[in-house]
């Protein structure tokens, strides 16, 4: 297997992009990633597309060859292939591009995960990303995406120390972040108030505890390392690439309160990388709720079971803390297009290496991890990067 | 959700039919056609369970899907059957009733309907035994 580097990273805003269609927001993060690497459209190898459900969010299938088509790739005729896993279909496609480098089979392969949210009630997209979950046995009887993470929430709380205030911080914390990253949905910092008097979405969940519907687009370039120096002073090393699976059903987990997936996927890339949580400077995870953050660090091992309210309320998750935890703002403030949100979290821990995240930077970061979750936990890509 | 997909399924939604792998003992609902610990050893037949069960965890929805949106507020919980699976279900009752741990018992319910023209959609849902 070859060493794979990240030569090139581009990411669109994140927010409501009435003005952009689905194919707008794909080119645009293509090119910004093209232009990072300083790269012709004419040497890429092939492309990987992560994207939940733009079957049912804009009524069209068959997105591989789409966005190969758009990008100006159609009379190459380059292999486009879209890859889906719900909300952790961009960290998929990420893997699936250094499989395919780290194989020999291709050596320049654009990563690029895309959603459109916005063109749907939002009803509409609610009982889309239900689909991420059992649809006959969950989403059937009424289960929503925020009421299977309310009833984490609540499995949570009645077996640890986890205070209602300690769990608003996390969206405190990552809204703080966010209001110092260009990108993000949401650039305006909240108080614990604004989570606590926000509309009750799902008991404990309110609005300020869950990530919006957003549109964007975000895409990476990766590249044998032997030739990431042609296109780049500051390649990326992917140190490790991990991928698990549990059961689709939240029921059917065996904690409730801990993502399996996530503490398999974590192993993995730990011992794949031969490192562990010490060694990581900062981490992106899959925060779609609050509560997804607090199971989250500790299931990857940042802190024990039971232990992240408290750790995250003493600001160890914070910019200036042991372990910084979603500098983009992660998926409550930069936003979540799902299909688009494992490749920006790749693009910020690059971003991160190489001393480029302005007012969010993490001083020295050198070694960072990415975490991206389909459903309830049903899929987890984990991915460790660091400086070369 | 289409006609033929609501019915094939009535069995287990109006009547709690799941399954059992008679290998090993272990019951599945929803129903499984595959025992995951047995493998290719397992032999899964039908299983009608009992309808009584415990409250594992819960929230109580406020935002719901278009198709729920007047049942809300509605309480939402895991329970454990007391043959053992885990199932999610409504539970019939006020807000500030459900608890962790709290006894529950199958009825039938009308879950859901397809818009203003299309089918209703019966099934399980639990309510807490005096």
């Amino acid at each position: 297997m070859r060493d794979v580097a990240v030569i090139g990273v581009g990411c669109t805003t994140f927010g409501e992009k009435w003005e952009s269609s689905f194919r707008d927001l794909f080119v645009e993060a293509g090119a910004i990633a093209l232009e990072d690497a300083q790269l012709s459209g004419e040497k890429i190898d092939a492309m990987y597309v992560g994207n939940m459900s733009a079957g049912r969010f804009i009524d069209q299938e068959h997105i591989g060859a789409l966005i190969a088509d758009y990008a100006g790739m159609a009379t190459r005729h380059i292999p486009s292939t879209r890859v889906e896993a719900a909300c952790a279909s961009g960290g998929l496609a990420f893997r699936q591009a250094v499989i395919a480098v780290a194989s020999g089979m291709e050596d320049i392969v654009v990563a690029a995960g895309v959603e459109k949210m916005t063109d749907v009630e939002p009803g509409a997209s609610t009982d889309t990303l239900t689909g991420a979950a059992d649809r006959e046995w969950e989403g059937f009887v009424g289960a929503t995406f925020p009421g299977l993470y309310a009833m984490i929430a609540t499995d949570y709380m009645h077996r640890y120390p986890l205070t209602r205030e300690q769990l608003a911080q996390v969206a405190v914390k990552n809204h703080y972040n966010g209001a110092r990253n260009p990108i993000a949905q949401y650039q305006q910092e909240i108080t614990l108030d604004t989570v606590l008097r926000s509309t009750m979405v799902a008991e404990p969940l309110r609005l300020f505890d869950c990530s919006p519907i957003t549109d964007g687009a975000a895409a990476v370039i990766v590249a044998p390392l032997d030739r990431a120096r042609e296109f780049t002073d500051t390649p990326i090393k992917v140190l490790a690439s991990a991928q698990a699976s549990d059961t689709i059903a939240l029921h059917d987990r065996r904690d409730i309160s801990t993502l399996d997936a996530t503490v398999a996927a974590g192993k993995r890339a730990f011992k794949i990388a031969r490192l562990s949580h010490k060694d990581i400077d900062m981490v992106e995870v899959h925060d779609c709720f609050t509560i997804a953050e607090i199971c989250a660090i500790e299931d990857l091992g940042f802190c024990r079971k039971g232990e992240a309210g408290k750790f995250t309320a003493d600001g160890e998750t914070a910019l200036g803390g042991k372990i910084p935890v979603n500098t983009s703002g992660g998926l409550k403030a930069c936003g979540h297009p799902v299909g688009a949100t494992g490749i920006k979290q790749v693009c910020e821990i690059v971003q991160q290496l190489r001393n480029d995240a302005g007012k969010r930077q993490i001083d020295g970061a050198k070694i960072g991890m990415t975490h991206n979750v389909g459903g309830t936990g049903a899929t987890v890509a984990v991915h460790i990067l660091g400086r070369v | 959700m289409s006609v033929a997909r609501f019915w094939r399924k009535i069995p287990q939604r109006y009547n709690l039919i799941g399954t059992k792998c008679e290998t090993c003992g272990r019951h599945f609902f929803p129903p499984r056609t595959f025992c995951p610990d047995c493998r290719r050893n397992g032999k899964i037949v039908d299983h009608k369970f009992a309808g009584k069960g415990t409250v594992v965890t819960y929230t109580i929805i406020h935002a719901a899907n278009e198709q729920f949106e007047a049942l809300t507020p509605y309480v939402l919980a895991i329970i454990q059957l007391d043959e053992g699976p885990r199932m999610t279900t409504q539970i019939v009752c006020r807000p500030d009733e459900v608890k962790i741990g709290m006894r529950v018992k199958s009825v039938f319910r009308r879950i859901a309907t397809d818009g203003e023209s299309g089918i209703i959609h019966y099934g399980t849902k639990f309510m807490p035994v005096e």
